[in-house]
């Protein structure tokens, strides 16, 4: 196996191992990261909504926020963490295709120039 | 450590988000004459591992989680730049598709995680692995170390970004527009756990895939990459 394939194959284990993720923290009882949290949850802690915060914290609706889509978390972890490992698949093809595309639009335009 | 929309300023963004102009139009400079073109696949390896590895999330018992990113790992591996470029993609499909991290953040959340935490992380390493074999302990380590350094770095600059607003932006009764926290609660909070949890998870990490990948001969390393030859 090529070393190339070798690493597919890790990236592969861990978007299935991804749900653990979203399972631990569950398990004991950790809430969002530090700085992470959503605007009820500021009133709650501080005491008050921030207003810029209020403002600019719906400045973008993202169609799979927190790695998950409407509807799938409520059905179960089974759910969640499918839709967990879906968006781990969906996020790891974009990225490194992305990747890929810049990478090789870059290293081109060096060969053009005759380094070899 | 992905600032979400909201708890910075729009000034704050505009500077960060016009600091990490410059520092992509170097990075896309410095890859075009570093990198090979077989070297490519891997830096897409690399950054499809810095989206998943993010992934993962890691809770402190009844408190908050934290995460590892794999910058290091990248930047050890094919150099700091080509890691900013990795990061910054994986950072942006982030914020775009899944809410993890602002799009008015995305400025700041690159300079921490696609910028001062490769940059940490590989010049630690250097100076740790200085002069040690390829394949040694010593380089190992120092890849840890040097991963360690660079996610602790990246989160103090998250508390520092934090803790800056209430400061800067207020109302005539003092109530903080953006992020509620200061820097005396941001900033140890941020470091804190980093230092003492999440630090160790991204250590441990880069050590063990350095380890794996140390002895592959298959172009996957930028030249120099030990710590004596460069």
């Amino acid at each position: 196996m090529t070393l190339n394939r070798k690493l597919w194959l890790g990236i592969g284990v861990l978007a299935i191992l991804s749900p653990l993720g979203l399972i631990l923290p569950e398990y004991f009882k950790a809430g969002a990261a530090w700085g992470e949290w959503s605007p009820d949850e500021i009133q709650r802690m501080a005491g008050y909504l921030p207003s810029g915060l209020a403002r600019l914290s719906a400045f973008w609706q993202a169609p799979a926020a927190d790695y998950s889509w409407a509807g799938w978390p409520e059905k179960g972890l089974l759910y969640a963490g499918g839709a967990y490992i879906l968006s781990a698949v969906a996020g790891i093809v974009l990225t490194a295709g992305i990747v890929f595309i810049i990478g090789r639009l870059l290293v081109r335009k060096t060969e053009k120039t005759g380094t070899h | 450590m992905h600032i979400p929309d909201g708890y910075l300023s729009p000034a704050a963004c505009g500077v960060f988000g016009l600091a990490m102009v410059p520092v992509w139009a170097t990075a896309s400079r410095v890859v075009k004459k570093t990198l090979k073109v077989r070297q490519v696949p891997f830096l897409a390896v690399g950054a499809a591992f810095s989206f998943v590895i993010m992934m993962f999330n890691l809770p402190i018992p009844g408190g908050t989680t934290g995460h590892a990113t794999g910058g290091v790992l990248i930047a050890i591996l094919l150099g700091p730049w080509a890691a900013c470029i990795a990061v910054t993609v994986a950072l942006v499909i982030q914020a775009l598709l899944f809410g993890d991290g602002g799009i008015t953040a995305i400025g700041a959340n690159c300079f921490n995680m696609a910028f001062v935490l490769p940059f940490t992380g590989f010049y630690i390493y250097k100076l740790v692995g200085a002069g040690s074999a390829a394949g040694s302990l010593r380089q190992v380590i120092a890849a840890g170390i040097g991963a360690y350094a660079g996610l602790c770095a990246a989160a103090a600059c998250a508390g520092i970004e934090f803790g800056l607003q209430p400061l800067l932006f207020h109302t005539a009764n003092g109530q903080a527009l953006y992020c509620p926290y200061g820097l005396n609660i941001a900033v140890p909070v941020m470091a804190g756990e980093h230092l003492l949890i999440f630090g160790w998870f991204e250590a441990v990490v880069t050590a063990l895939v350095v380890k794996y990948l140390i002895h592959t001969q298959s172009g996957l390393w930028i030249e120099g990459h030990t710590g004596g030859s460069a």
